[in-house]
């Protein structure tokens, strides 16, 4: 099976068929994937401005991943499940789209990144990980984020 | 003049015109605005979280917002200067948008929620600043201000959808 016939196949399942025939559905899983978006984003920050020197400083690191990390996670499966939902009332015209391909090889990167490079940062002896390269790690984390997040946007505008 | 009669002129205005019909500034101001809701209202929710006292229990509430609460009114000012460009393009219907008009409610009502806030529980934040649970009233305002953001998000999202529109 293709990926094409995979992405049309999704699109002409019931699901596919209820959320594309609902004039609320739709809309109404946006704001989920929004209201998402906001708090991934407030909790990837406050940890990338920690590394920074630019948000909490008397903190230690890895106390702050642990105490951002549950909502990093539950964001993060509120963002895939309705992201999905929204996938498969539009998959064809996705497959065709590259920003919706950047924005999924970007997404797994940067969940890639989060759970082994920047879990690693941040649990490291705090003398292990000197200063620049925490400011390294939290830049890298902030450009695969955003590029995702830029690319989510530029899917709407076909 | 009216409220709408001022709308239906801003709209004549040669900067509305342009900005409606332009093929880049359009798009990439709405996309600057949705994103900087990671900035504001990201950290906006990290603060009503810590007032709940379900994240960040162990850094005092006062160090939360001396450290973050510069970047939400950053996030703000980008909010506020995008979202007026935004409707600065399309005046006269958003203006009779019911969405935008819940959307400025409940941003008043936000507002409120602060200055509240700021008149009253924030004013004794040293007596319960190391509290992993702060205060009833606190905790009220964060709760609070976390319904009204979300109101605003989905009522700001839906102004793309003209299903009530009144004829103007």
């Amino acid at each position: 099976m293709s990926v094409l016939s995979f992405f049309t196949w999704c699109e002409s399942t019931w699901l596919g068929d209820a959320i594309r025939d609902s004039r609320w559905l739709f809309p109404a899983i946006e704001s989920v994937h929004l209201l998402g978006l906001a708090v991934i984003g407030g909790a990837v920050l406050v940890m990338n401005l920690r590394l920074l020197g630019l948000g909490i400083r008397r903190q230690p690191v890895a106390q702050l991943w642990r105490d951002t990390r549950p909502w990093l996670v539950g964001s993060l499966a509120v963002m895939l499940i309705s992201g999905m939902l929204l996938f498969t009332s539009e998959a064809t015209k996705l497959y065709y789209h590259g920003a919706f391909w950047v924005k999924m090889i970007s997404l797994l990167l940067a969940m890639l990144y989060t759970f082994t490079v920047m879990r690693k940062v941040a649990l490291a002896d705090p003398g292990r990980v000197g200063p620049v390269w925490g400011r390294a790690a939290a830049l890298i984390s902030i450009l695969l984020w955003s590029t995702v997040g830029v690319c989510g946007r530029w899917i709407g505008f076909s | 003049m009216s409220l709408l009669e001022f709308c239906q002129w801003l709209g004549t205005t040669q900067g509305s015109v342009a900005l409606h019909e332009s093929i880049w500034a359009y798009p990439i101001i709405e996309s600057v605005h949705v994103l900087t809701l990671c900035l504001f209202l990201g950290l906006t929710v990290m603060l009503d979280l810590r007032l709940l006292g379900v994240t960040m229990v162990r850094t005092p509430a006062s160090e939360v917002f001396q450290r973050l609460l510069p970047w939400t009114i950053v996030g703000f000012a980008v909010m506020v200067a995008t979202g007026a460009l935004l409707f600065f393009a399309i005046p006269v219907k958003t203006y009779l948008n019911i969405f935008f008009r819940i959307k400025v409610a409940f941003l008043l009502l936000a507002g409120v929620n602060v200055a509240v806030f700021q008149r009253t529980i924030s004013r004794s934040m040293q007596r319960w600043d190391t509290d992993p649970v702060p205060p009833f009233r606190a905790r009220l305002a964060a709760a609070l201000s976390l319904v009204l953001w979300a109101g605003i998000v989905v009522a700001g999202r839906m102004i793309a959808y003209n299903w009530f529109e009144k004829n103007s």
